[in-house]
């Protein structure tokens, strides 16, 4: 045994796993400092004055002054910033002037019903987009090809506004095949008991199932078309990445040896497409838990877009860098489960960490 | 005919293109039985694409035609997916040149070998022990380590070893080796070529051993064509390679360098279009 092996031996005590964690960890808290500086920096820029914003336009001097020293304006930045910290590390991200409620129950309130929606967009982004991205690829010209290509097309240049109305319309109004907008019937709403804040969870965990149908119902529309935004993106990047793969010569291995196209196609082409693919379906996801405004308003869903776009129409500064603080940490723990998913689909990632 | 494995008559692989279709191989024809056939030629010549369509892989939309493509008595040109599928692996294998591309990146070196060797074993427990005695065979010294390894963590070397045991699992009749040691060392190079020469020996089976090396092709095969432009310009025995009568077969052998008696510098090979024609 040479030197060398001999201390990749000693290592191989501790489990590479752990090194790599560590690492992980150290990353993770950086960019989470890095997310509040630069959250807190554009409650500072802004031109709205959080005073005002607080008392009012028809206080007094005294009190506007009293207000003034409260919220420590008058601090050095640097102190402000570590006492946000602070507050922030505490759960406190103040109070909203639009709700007059703390930000952090608002944000309890509205991020599961995004988080709900979201997570069954991109379901059917992922479930329907994938395997018709594999499917155009493999019918690469065909008819299969041109219709997921007019499909993805449409996805793009429709607007959802648009598209959630006419929904509405047809799907509701005329067919009455789901549920109108809202996330469930009134008849249920002080039934549910609220344990995640996700009406289809909830309800399924208090086997509700008349109140789960009535929420899948509501769902349904604006959901289904949110997905159908996220699929014609999936679809088109797994297309592409199985066009890549389907040309490596690692392919025509497989096809010497005799394996069937169909485990050519998914278990070795799909597989090795699988490494990029998470990372487009990580980023469709985080872009989807911003929350949909437009879709959240037609279908009066009330999610995180909605809760933002009236904090910003109020100047409520507040609600608007709770909120945004939410989705920058939400877009940290997509990157670092994208992450994590490279090490377990690619063993050369693997080898690295 | 009784004696000839494989029969070619007069292969034509065109690929289409705005200026119609272009031919890459334009009448190649030739018969093999379990011995040994080098073809060599320059990049470009069409001896991977007759290579590929040997085993049904002429890539799409490209299109081989033959007047016959006949293996073992088997009829090629009308061959189904599912004929390609029985023929492959079992009966006509191929190893391809470097296996830095041609081993899936994702997948162990172990399922990729059980794999082929799933086509001929009737279970997991053999499939298993076909694959670690092939290891074996071409001389990898940890056929655990090895089964259980990726491919990027393995030399060039040993990747091309793997690549020849998973093509000689299922014991085929006839072998392609198309450029199988180009991408190696050259100090590596002859000991994969010792480990492929052996084992093809030993397996009594046929092998098309395709390559742009004159040298090798003619100590390694027992004939040789000679492909330039898409057609075989010359068909030779290896030993008497050195007697050809093509021009460009001629002008290849004076390129080479020789230790004594050699030109400086080397003389450029001068092209005649009369040869492609």
């Amino acid at each position: 045994m040479t030197a060398v092996e001999e201390t990749e031996g000693r290592n191989g005590a501790l489990p590479p796993w752990v090194g790599r964690l560590g690492r992980l960890l150290v990353t993770l808290v950086i960019t989470l400092v890095g997310l509040l500086f630069v959250t807190f920096l554009i409650g500072r820029v802004v031109p709205i004055d959080p005073v005002l914003a607080a008392v009012g336009d028809r206080a007094s001097e005294s009190t506007y002054h009293k207000v003034y020293l409260e919220l420590g304006l008058d601090k050095p930045l640097w102190e402000q910033f570590l006492i946000y910290v602070n507050n922030v590390l505490h759960g406190n991200l103040g109070e909203s002037v639009l709700t007059n409620r703390p930000v952090l129950d608002d944000i309890a309130d509205t991020f599961p019903a995004t988080l709900e929606l979201s997570t069954f967009a991109i379901l059917i982004g992922t479930c329907v987009g994938v395997p018709l991205g594999v499917w155009a690829a493999v019918r690469q010209g065909r008819l299969v090809d041109q219709i997921v290509r007019v499909l993805g097309l449409v996805g793009y240049s429709a607007p959802i506004f648009w598209l959630g109305l006419t929904g509405l319309l047809v799907f509701y109004a005329r067919l009455g095949w789901v549920a109108g907008p809202g996330r469930i019937d009134i008849a249920y709403q002080y039934d549910v008991e609220r344990i995640t804040g996700m009406m289809l969870v909830d309800t399924l965990l208090q086997g509700q199932w008349d109140a789960f149908w009535n929420a899948l119902s509501h769902i349904l529309l604006p959901g289904t078309l949110l997905g159908y935004y996220s699929l014609a993106y999936i679809s088109r990047m797994t297309r592409s990445f199985m066009l890549a793969e389907l040309g490596q010569e690692y392919i025509i291995t497989a096809r010497v040896k005799g394996v069937r196209e169909s485990r050519i196609i998914w278990r070795h082409a799909l597989r090795n497409a699988a490494v990029p693919l998470v990372t487009v379906i990580a980023l469709s996801y985080g872009n989807l838990l911003q929350g949909a405004v437009l879709t959240e308003t037609v279908f009066a869903w009330p999610g995180l877009g909605m809760y933002l776009t009236n904090s910003l129409g109020s100047a409520d500064m507040n609600a608007v860098l709770g909120a945004t603080l939410v989705i920058g940490a939400v877009f940290v723990a997509l990157n670092l489960l994208s992450d994590v998913l490279y090490t377990v689909l690619d063993p050369r990632v693997r080898r690295r960490g | 005919m009784s004696g000839a494995l494989l029969t070619v008559d007069n292969l034509r692989i065109s690929f289409p293109t705005r200026q119609g279709r272009a031919e890459v191989v334009r009448g190649v024809s030739f018969t093999l039985g379990r011995e040994r056939l080098g073809i060599v030629g320059e990049s470009g010549s069409g001896k991977s694409q007759t290579g590929r369509a040997i085993l049904g892989l002429t890539p799409p939309p490209g299109r081989a035609e033959a007047d016959t493509l006949r293996f073992d008595g088997r009829d090629l040109r009308h061959a189904t997916a599912a004929d390609w599928r029985s023929l492959r692996g079992r009966r006509i294998s191929m190893v391809m040149q470097d296996p830095k591309f041609s081993l899936n990146p994702v997948m162990s070196i172990g399922r990729q070998l059980m794999e082929a060797a799933a086509r001929t074993a009737s279970s997991r427990t053999e499939a298993r022990a076909k694959a670690l005695a092939m290891l074996e065979a071409v001389q990898i010294r940890d056929p655990e380590r090895v089964f259980h390894a990726y491919p990027h963590e393995l030399s060039g070397g040993m990747g091309q070893r793997v690549m020849i045991a998973m093509m000689l699992i299922p014991e085929p009749d006839l072998l392609i080796a198309d450029e199988p040691t180009s991408a190696l060392d050259v100090t590596v190079q002859i000991e994969v070529l010792r480990i492929l020469d052996a084992l093809v020996k030993e397996r009594g089976m046929g092998l098309i051993f395709i390559s742009h090396d004159l040298r090798l092709v003619s100590s390694f095969c027992d004939r040789v064509l000679v492909m330039y432009a898409g057609r075989v310009v010359e068909e030779v025995k290896a030993s008497d390679l050195m007697q050809a009568k093509h021009p460009y077969t001629q002008g290849l052998f004076r390129c080479l360098p020789r230790i004594e008696g050699g030109t400086r510098p080397l003389p450029t090979l001068q092209r005649d279009a009369e040869w492609a024609r």
